[in-house]
């Protein structure tokens, strides 16, 4: 049972990093233009800096 | 200590370094953020299409095009003016609008909306952490093992219940301040009491803890108001963008002879303003100088001009026909005519708020229910045992057994899926009940002028009217821009006749136009002006010399799918009315070709809003169909109302669904969406209850456990919204 020393920790964390990145795509206002930014990836501009 | 007062803030050297910028400057250096609205944007070259000329112009500093509301945020230089822009944008091809950002505040709601995403999603990642915990405290997990898996379970739950149930709390907490019960105090209750007995439980390393049940609680809950908050934002955000496209611009004359083009929010009483031919009235005035004809029909449903002289009175919302006006403003922004008809509205509305929803119907027989069983379970095992421990244990579970989780969801999970349905036909669902009140409609009152019609007069006796009349007639409209002119002129054109050669054309305001045609003068224009004796319909007359004149008689255009609307609202078994400002001959032509038998005539706003409430006082459920200022008392009186889109914004504001494209036949199809979407919820509520039948004497007798309660409270959510999905 030692084992659960490491795999909670390790699965909470992992948890958690999928937590922190969805909460990173909401800040940076990733749900505003789903429809554009799906499209977007078909134009041959390159935006390095999306606003 | 002096040294110390001069050392600059910034830690950055280059901004050390650099001259202190007054903020004044940077102001008038602003650049101006302009919004467009592109209706007809669908695809990735249409972005980078628009983007890459609007980012050319030495102007612009940024454009982005948003394809999901299709939008484009432009900031450009202070002169740039959003004329230009929509100009431009024109040009490449896109049909283009200036949207007024004043009237856009969606910001605010999309932060709301985020808020509660954020929410709904730590929510998810602790509960199925910790309903991975409880599996293997379910298959099994003993002693030491178990206790550890609770502690971490409650230390994921404390954190996660205080930042997740905030909502809940904070909503419960109002309506007790107030001493009442909604929702959220039995939700409230559950989610905490399940927490503290768990807690009390893990202390005493005990079998039973709920943590897993409070957090799939808080989740599927706040799924709910997510939905919930979508759809409205979604309805929200396109009423203002409908509001937005209006932006409101008058030409003000200033004192010293120059004209100037303002905000309407700017105008004062005693400005004078110019109103072109085709412009509406910004505000309530008496007219200085010019003469013209003056069409009312948003106002009173009247489809005749009036003529327009010096002197004379005019509201706001009117619109200005045939020659430039000046009018000396009387009353502006909320004094005006068009915002004084919203005290009616107001008065008329408090009607309807005495709806009661279905879910707070269900919530007002939910709540007490609950609170009396749980303390009634409490109550029962104490006395059996005096157990304090077993006691709250049970009342713990009863509460978060019966807790309302399907039927937070039962609601929002059919509204979405209908307002997304409906939405995709070209209706737009204001009111959050607007669905509920639909569905128990049995009489539909239409008004006639902007609604039934198209509101644009078709000429009716082409045939009647000799040739050369007719080519005199065309002469002398096609240079009108009055309605009946055009009309005209385009019938006229369409039988392939060609204008006679006329001299001196000219245009009289406020009566018709004139002309020379070998030595005799021809007159084209009102009855009283030519000298003949006015039709009972709208017409214009065209005199030769001495001649009788020989009227033009027009009629409204029926709107596309009026007959389609009508007939199947018939065909539902609902009464169809029509009332209408309008007088009497043209009322009794629609109504006849649409096969409408009971219409009323010359009927004043009040008069409206009286027979809808005399109709809802015999106990007929209505749905008021208008567009006019005249409408609005009586759109708020009903028990539903629907505009269509090129209503006024007063109007639209006081019905319940807007109807975004020209046709009028989906309002049927969506009296049966409403139906179907009733009959879910209603279903949804018994599946809820069905659980709760099954799950309650369980939990009472004391044989819940946390599996029990978890499958309970997972499959009834499930198949509440698979139930909601199946509406067509």
């Amino acid at each position: 049972m030692n084992i659960l020393v490491y795999l909670i920790p390790i699965s909470l964390l992992l948890g958690g990093f999928g937590l922190g990145f969805f909460i990173f795509t909401l800040r940076s206002n990733q749900y505003d233009d789903p429809e554009g930014d799906a499209r977007r990836i078909l134009s041959d501009d390159f935006d390095s800096k999306p606003k | 200590m002096t040294t110390a007062l001069h050392v600059s803030t910034s830690a950055c050297p280059a901004c050390a370094a650099a001259p202190n910028v007054p903020p004044a400057e940077t102001d008038t250096n602003a650049s101006a953020q302009i919004m467009l609205s592109l209706p007809t944007i669908h695809c990735a070259a249409c972005i980078a299409k628009i983007e890459r000329a609007l980012n050319a112009r030495p102007d612009v500093t940024s454009a982005r095009i948003n394809l999901t509301r299709k939008r484009a945020h432009i900031s450009a230089g202070p002169e740039t003016t959003a004329q230009d822009l929509q100009q431009f944008v024109q040009e490449l091809g896109y049909e283009a609008h200036e949207l007024d950002q004043s009237a856009l505040n969606a910001t605010q709601t999309d932060r709301a909306g985020r808020a509660l995403l954020m929410r709904l999603a730590v929510a998810g990642f602790a509960s199925m952490n910790v309903m991975l915990l409880s599996v293997s405290v379910w298959s099994g997990a003993e002693d030491a093992t178990r206790d550890l898996f609770h502690w971490i379970s409650a230390a994921i739950t404390l954190p996660a219940i205080a930042f997740c149930g905030q909502p809940f709390f904070r909503n419960a907490w109002a309506a007790l301040s107030q001493k009442r019960l909604n929702m959220d105090v039995p939700i409230t209750l559950a989610i905490l009491l399940a927490v503290g007995t768990s807690l009390w439980e893990t202390a005493l390393s005990g079998e039973h803890a709920y943590f897993d049940a409070a957090l799939t609680l808080t989740f599927f809950l706040l799924a709910g108001r997510y939905l919930d908050h979508r759809t409205r934002a979604i309805a929200r955000s396109a009423a203002e963008e409908l509001t937005a496209l209006e932006v409101p611009r008058a030409k003000r004359l200033n004192p010293d002879g120059i004209e100037e083009e303002v905000s309407v929010a700017v105008l004062c009483v005693d400005d004078l303003i110019l109103v072109q031919p085709g412009g509406r009235m910004p505000v309530d005035g008496n007219i200085t100088t010019g003469l013209s004809e003056i069409d009312r029909s948003l106002l009173t449903g009247e489809t005749c001009p009036v003529p327009a002289a010096p002197g004379q009175a005019v509201s706001a919302g009117e619109v200005n026909l045939s020659g430039p006006l000046t009018i000396q403003a009387t009353a502006v922004g909320t004094e005006t005519s068009l915002h004084r008809m919203a005290d009616l509205v107001a008065l008329a509305e408090s009607g309807r708020s005495r709806y009661t929803s279905l879910a707070d119907g269900a919530a007002r027989l939910y709540a007490p229910g609950v609170h009396i069983l749980s303390a009634l379970a409490f109550a029962g095992w104490y006395l059996w045992t005096f157990d304090m421990r077993t006691a709250l244990n049970i009342a713990a579970a009863v509460l978060i057994i019966t807790c309302p989780c399907a039927l937070g969801l039962a609601v929002p999970a059919v509204t979405t899926a209908a307002s997304g349905r409906l939405f995709r036909r070209g209706m737009l669902i204001k009111h959050e009940t607007a669905l509920e009140r639909l569905a128990q409609v049995d009489t539909v009152v239409f008004d006639k002028t902007g609604t039934l019609t198209e509101g644009m007069p078709e000429l009716t006796n082409l045939d009647g009217v000799g040739r050369s009349d007719l080519s005199a007639a065309l002469a002398l409209a096609q240079g009108s821009a009055h309605p009946l002119a055009r009309s005209l002129t385009q019938a006229v054109r369409g039988v392939g006749i060609s204008p006679l050669e006329l001299k001196a054309v000219t245009e009289v305001p406020g009566c018709g136009v004139q002309g020379e045609f070998e030595g005799q003068e021809l007159r084209l224009g009102r009855a009283e002006w030519v000298g003949a004796n006015g039709a009972n319909q709208t017409s214009v007359f065209l005199q030769r010399g001495k001649e009788k004149p020989v009227p033009f008689l027009f009629s409204d255009n029926l709107r596309p799918g009026a007959k389609e609307a009508v007939a199947a609202l018939r065909d539902a078994g609902m009464d169809v009315h029509l009332i209408s400002g309008d007088t009497a001959v043209p009322v009794a032509n629609i109504a006849e070709q649409l096969g409408i038998t009971s219409w009323q005539a010359e009927a004043s706003p009040t008069d409206k809003a009286i027979h809808i409430q005399e109709m809802t006082d015999a106990g007929a459920r209505v749905l008021m169909v208008g567009d006019g200022l005249n409408d609005t008392a009586a759109l708020a009186a009903a028990h539903a109302s629907i505009s269509p889109a090129s209503a006024l914004d007063a109007a639209r504001v006081a019905s319940d669904i807007v109807l975004l494209g020209g046709d009028l036949s989906p309002i049927a199809a969506a009296c049966v969406t409403a139906r179907a979407a009733t009959k879910r919820i209603r279903e949804n509520f018994r599946i809820a209850t069905l659980y709760n039948i099954i799950a309650v004497p369980l939990a009472v007798a004391g044989l819940a456990t946390p599996l029990i309660a978890a499958l309970a409270m997972s499959t009834s959510s499930i198949t509440v919204s698979l139930n909601a999905l199946r509406l067509r």
